[in-house]
């Protein structure tokens, strides 16, 4: 059902057996002959079927052909296009025939894998081959677009997988801006008191980084601010970010600390002392917070809500604090992006049974962390929720909020090790009886396992089980008074009640609240738990979905601090690869207007997501941006003059391969003859 | 409002106080209750452990008779085990079509016949609660029960999951951590505990079958509610309150203690905060006598020392307490509703 | 070979997307999942290339039924195409349906790239939907059209 004279093509056909994949359920060489034979017509004028067409000889036999045939298209049935087309155009282009002019037609992942009868699945097979003969009739020779890429990158967030990935870039010479959101770089390696498994100091490791970051010349900090709107495509993203105003004048700021000093309100420090202690309206998040500089939290502070006060002002003996400071909106060039954003921690006031919010002496995890960390609200003492007492006996519970279905199925990777650093750091500091409760012990880094074997003989008792509930209600006189932690212990198989003192809760980690809002801004996809996708799950966890845009830190999932930072220099070591290329060859998947038959309905212009539509007033017509367009063909099917034509996916070919799938019919009633 | 009315055997004699008291109730919130013609015994829990398919029956024959008038579509059952024992077997004769045949079988030999689905069962608790709702019973509160420590007590049959015959109405309440009955409490004006036993199994009847188990259990609640210094213990069964309240002074004799923890109903409270006569609630009627714990009502009781929360100036703040409503709704998220 | 116990077995197009539904496809074949052989698939950029001619030259040249399958709404690599994809789906569904097309034979499925359990279930349930259906045999059942439905489609 052709209407245009097409010049009849020299088309070869491969089919491939991938060792049995195929060849075990389909009859490779009665549909590498049946081809031959029938689709002579549409101009096959070879086929031939092959143990591993993706060999070094297999890519040779096609080369092969191509010269000695004089091939003008090649149709290959093999595996999935996902895995092998680019192999194959690279063999056509070696041989001189344009890449595009290839296709890659699945019979593996599509027929030999998921079906069980033979026959059918050979009959399949000859469908699909026919369909791929049949379009590629209609392919036409393209070359991939080439955009510049900007040598300036973008990194989102400011926790240690940005800082690394920000400071890797910079010191290969490149500009970076690094947005973060809170007053201060660092994110929440920043609140913990010491690392596991070698108990560093968190901040002391940490704060020489954000130290380094705040120093460099080629980072641009850009604190307290949020990225608005992303423009643009790989190599040209337009960001606009909107800094927020601190009130703080930051060239006449010398962070002498005057103004939070004579602060007289005091408010509940949420974010970085998780609740446990206090902030003034004017704060610095952490002493060592990179910049420097304050903010008022405007919500807060006496001035903005009363009009009285302005103690801050009075004494700053710079004259640095500005209550009219207003957002400023940047607009920065980029080329990169790259999102680390983190995470944050399961909200444990979900699980009702657990008792946190209700009973005083149930902790999370970050309020442990404080309270441990000697730059805390306790200094360092661990101590009850009165503040004086210290506890004798305490309960470290895991999983919670994790690996269960009512809440997140997954495990959150770093709560095992986190639970039992607790236990080593409760142990030393009060030397109370210490019980983990546990479901499994996942202690796979290195150093890992050794530190649990460490807790072993520091005493430690090891339950496992999942804490039913943690309540105060005490039976006897013995648990008058404590916190009763009720688990089955399984090793044994009794019910345990243990009384304590005190209960941390290692809650699990999830991404951010507003992660889905964020994935769209910059076009990626978030998974339904909402950890942002990566473009294979095995073998590229720092590149997206989307050309441009990488992924490092736990915003892709769960993970610790090391392979934060191995993610977040490999999303560096792309972008740096990328920015050195100074050119990207982008996929010549694109829409274009036929100006002709344009009727300047401009239908196309508000369907394009891209915004890579143009309409020329003058003409009357629109036109398509090819670097703007990503090739998604939604204006291609929309247009009722029918003027748009999609490269690689155009109406001819994908009616062509519709014919051709129905050329082999199951059904004997309805086989279609030629024509 | 016209409903179906299911007092079940409890409500004619141990509990009679739980019937006056909805009967009392129903009328200035404009409940009709019709109580269904010639209804019989549910089983309870005993004959359901024995014969199945007899004890589907016998309760399938109430819902017949409810049914027989086409305008009520739904039934109220005050006590928990009939509210369960009539859910169930509509659920199970919707979902098992062999148990739907068998039962209406039986039901043909007595001339009826029952559709499951028909009547939609639901607990006074639930009528009150979501029918009635908050607002109009806030209108009408005349003695606020302000002063008076209230347990909340639920019970463990009311808020069974998986009760429903479609997604779209699971359990009225959270299985584990149910907060109608207290917030209810709270419109009534009354200080409600943070009673973490309040879905925990009285015993049932166990205090017929092995009564030092029963004690056990009794004490417990009991203890736990003394411990959060609660004046009463209010509940929503007949077979709780028979318990805590006939079985207390034997509990108190086998443990030694002397706890004197008055029992009511819910509706009691109601009827009471709307400024009815306590006698018209049937109050007077219980062995814990609830009338020297009433005498707080109306006058200012300065709450106990150990009950205040000072704000110690060395302590860490603690984090802010999620909104019961958040909870249900994050619950209903998770379940897809 | 007893044509008449045979049973009829449905010839099914379907349309996917790139990056979601035929990734759940190929997922399904990794995983060595098992499905009805009836689906002949056609990978599309975006499910909002899908043109409704599309479907009617399947049914034209044969098929019995047509799948159309994308990424979830709020998914769409392209960001929204997909709705837009819908919107013509039930527009097209409705004219088949005036055509004499019964809804039965068209089908909208939503896959992610993770979902390859579900697109193998979901197809073999599509499978049995439109053998119960029976064949279509558009050129005796339907009034034949007599010009290739590509000269509708001016390029």
């Amino acid at each position: 059902m052709k209407t245009e004279k097409i010049p009849q093509q020299r088309i070869g056909v491969y089919v491939c057996h991938c060792g049995s994949n195929i060849a075990g359920m389909v009859d490779v060489d009665d549909v590498s002959q049946w081809a031959g034979k029938e689709l002579a017509q549409d101009g096959v004028v070879i086929s031939r079927d092959y143990k591993f067409m993706c060999s070094s000889l297999g890519q040779e036999l096609i080369e092969k052909d191509i010269k000695e045939h004089e091939l003008t298209r090649v149709v290959v049935g093999a595996c999935s296009p996902h895995l092998h087309e680019a192999t194959f155009r690279t063999a056509c282009a070696r041989a001189d025939l344009n890449p595009y002019l290839c296709e890659l037609v699945s019979i593996r992942e599509q027929v030999s894998w998921v079906h069980t009868d033979k026959q059918a699945a050979t009959e399949k097979s000859k469908a699909i081959i026919a369909g791929g003969v049949r379009r590629v009739v209609h392919h036409e020779p393209l070359e991939p677009l080439h955009v510049p890429i900007h040598p300036a990158s973008l990194v989102v967030g400011g926790g240690i997988a940005g800082i690394q990935a920000a400071l890797e870039i910079a010191n290969a010479g490149y500009p970076v801006y690094l947005v973060e959101r809170e007053p201060t770089i660092g994110g929440h390696m920043a609140q913990f008191d010491k690392t596991f498994p070698t108990l560093d100091c968190s901040a002391c490791i940490l704060t020489p980084r954000m130290v380094e970051a705040g120093n460099h010349p080629n980072i641009t900090l850009l604190t307290y601010s949020e990225v608005e709107k992303v423009d643009g495509y790989v190599g040209n993203f337009v960001v606009s970010i909107r800094k927020r105003a601190r009130s703080v004048k930051e060239d006449l700021c010398t962070g002498c600390g005057v103004c939070w000093e004579k602060c007289p309100k005091k408010v509940i420090d949420d974010v970085f002392e998780a609740g446990l202690g206090y902030r003034k309206a004017v704060y610095t998040p952490f002493p060592q917070a990179v910049p420097k500089y304050p903010v008022i939290d405007r919500e807060n502070c006496t001035y903005y809500q009363k009009g009285t006060c302005k103690a801050c002002e009075k004494f700053c003996p710079t004259g640095a604090i500005d209550f009219a400071q207003e957002d400023q909106m940047i607009t920065v060039e980029v080329g990169n992006i790259i999102l680390a954003t983190g995470w944050q921690l399961f909200d444990p006031r979900r699980i009702h049974n657990y008792g946190y919010g209700r009973l005083a002496n149930v902790f999370s995890s970050l309020e442990f962390e404080r309270l441990s960390n000697a730059a805390g609200p306790t200094s360092g003492n661990v101590v009850l929720r009165d503040g004086k007492t210290v506890p004798k006996s305490v309960a470290i519970v895991h999983c919670v909020g994790s690996r269960d279905k009512k809440y997140n199925s997954y495990c959150s990777s770093i709560c095992c090790m986190q639970s039992l650093k607790f236990a080593h750091l409760v142990e030393e500091k009060t030397g109370a009886t210490v019980y983990n409760c546990y479901i499994d012990i996942r202690t796979p880094g290195k150093g890992y396992d050794e530190f649990y074997q460490r807790l072993l003989e520091e005493g430690t008792h090891f339950i496992r089980g999942k804490v039913a509930e943690i309540t105060d209600a005490g039976r006897t006189t013995d648990e008058e008074g404590k916190i009763i932690v009720q688990v089955e212990d399984t090793l044994i198989g009794k019910q345990r009640r243990l009384p304590v003192d005190m209960v941390i809760l290692s809650a699990g980690l999830e991404p951010q609240p507003d992660a889905k809002e964020v994935a769209k801004k910059f076009g990626i996809s978030c998974s339904a738990d909402g950890w942002y996708i990566e473009r294979h799950p095995k073998l590229d966890p720092v590149a997206t979905m989307t050309e441009g845009i990488y992924l490092a830190g736990c915003v892709q999932g769960p993970k610790d601090i090391p392979a934060s930072v191995a993610q977040g220099a490999a999303a560096a070591a792309r972008v740096i690869g990328k920015i050195q290329q100074k050119e990207i060859a982008l996929e010549p998947v694109r829409a274009t207007i036929n100006e002709d038959q344009c009727s300047g309905c401009r239908i196309c212009n508000d369907l394009c997501p891209f915004n890579a539509i143009l309409f020329h007033e003058d003409r009357m017509v629109s036109e398509v941006n090819p670097a703007l367009c990503q090739g998604c063909g939604t204006c291609v099917a929309a247009c009722p003059a029918g003027a748009i034509s999609g490269t690689g996916f155009s109406n001819e070919q994908i009616l062509s391969q519709v014919e051709g799938l129905l050329m082999v019919n199951l059904s004997k009633e309805a086989a279609i003859s030629q024509g | 409002m016209k409903y179906n009315y299911f007092p079940g055997c409890s409500l004619e004699k141990n509990a009679a106080a739980y019937d006056v008291s909805t009967k009392a109730i129903a009328d200035p919130f404009g409940l009709e209750l019709v109580e269904i013609e010639d209804w019989n015994c549910c089983g309870a829990t005993e004959y359901i452990s024995l014969n199945l398919l007899a004890s589907y029956a016998l309760v399938a024959r109430n819902l017949a008779q409810a049914s027989k008038n086409k305008d009520l579509t739904q039934t109220i059952a005050p006590c928990s085990a009939c509210y369960l024992n009539l859910r169930k077997t509509d659920k199970y004769m919707y979902e098992s079509s062999d148990l739907n045949q068998k039962v209406n079988t039986a039901l043909a030999a007595g001339g009826l016949s029952y559709k499951p689905g028909t009547q939609k069962v639901r607990h006074l608790l639930d009528v009150v609660v979501n029918d009635i709702g908050f607002e109009k019973i806030a209108e009408k509160v005349t003695k606020p029960l302000t002063g008076l420590r209230i347990a909340p007590y639920y019970g463990c049959m009311i808020v069974r999951p998986e009760l429903s015959i479609s997604k779209d109405s699971l359990s009225f309440d959270d299985p584990e951590h149910p907060t109608t009955l207290d917030e209810l409490l709270k419109v009534l004006g009354a200080e409600v505990v943070d009673y973490p036993l309040k879905a925990n199994c009285c015993g049932g009847h166990m205090t017929q079958i092995n009564d030092v188990t029963a004690f056990e259990l009794l004490h417990r609640l009991i203890k736990g509610a003394a411990d959060y210094q609660a004046d009463l213990i209010v509940t929503l069964c007949p077979m709780c309150q028979f318990n805590l309240d006939a079985f207390q002074g034997p509990m108190n004799r086998h443990f030694g203690t002397k706890f004197s923890m008055p029992v009511l109903y819910f509706t009691q409270m109601i009827g009471l905060a709307l400024g009815m006569d306590a006698k018209k609630l049937g109050i007077g009627d219980e062995l814990i006598d609830a009338r020297p714990v009433l005498a707080k009502i109306g006058v200012q009781v300065p709450i106990p020392e150990s009950a205040k929360k000072r704000p110690d100036k060395e302590a860490l703040p603690m984090p802010s307490p999620l909104k019961n409503s958040e909870n249900i709704s994050k619950i209903k998220e998770e379940i897809g509703q | 070979m007893n044509e008449e116990t045979k049973p009829f077995e449905p010839t099914i197009i379907g349309f996917t997307c790139n990056w979601c539904s035929y990734r759940a496809a190929d997922m399904a074949g990794t995983a060595r999942m098992k499905y009805s052989p009836n689906v002949r698939l056609i990978r599309l950029m975006c499910s909002g290339r899908f043109d409704p001619t599309f479907a009617f030259q399947a049914f034209a040249n044969g098929a019995d039924g047509v799948l159309v399958s994308g990424c979830h709404p709020g998914d769409c690599h392209y960001i929204n195409q997909n709705y837009k994809m819908l919107r013509r789906f039930h527009l097209m569904k409705r004219v088949l349906k005036q055509m004499g097309i019964e809804p039965g034979r068209i089908k909208l499925l939503w896959a992610s790239a993770a979902e390859g359990a579900i697109f193998a279930d979901e197809i073999n349930k599509f499978v049995e939907q439109v053998r119960e259906l029976g064949p279509l045999n558009w050129k005796e059942n339907i009034i034949a059209i007599e010009q290739p439905m590509l000269e509708e489609v001016a390029v």
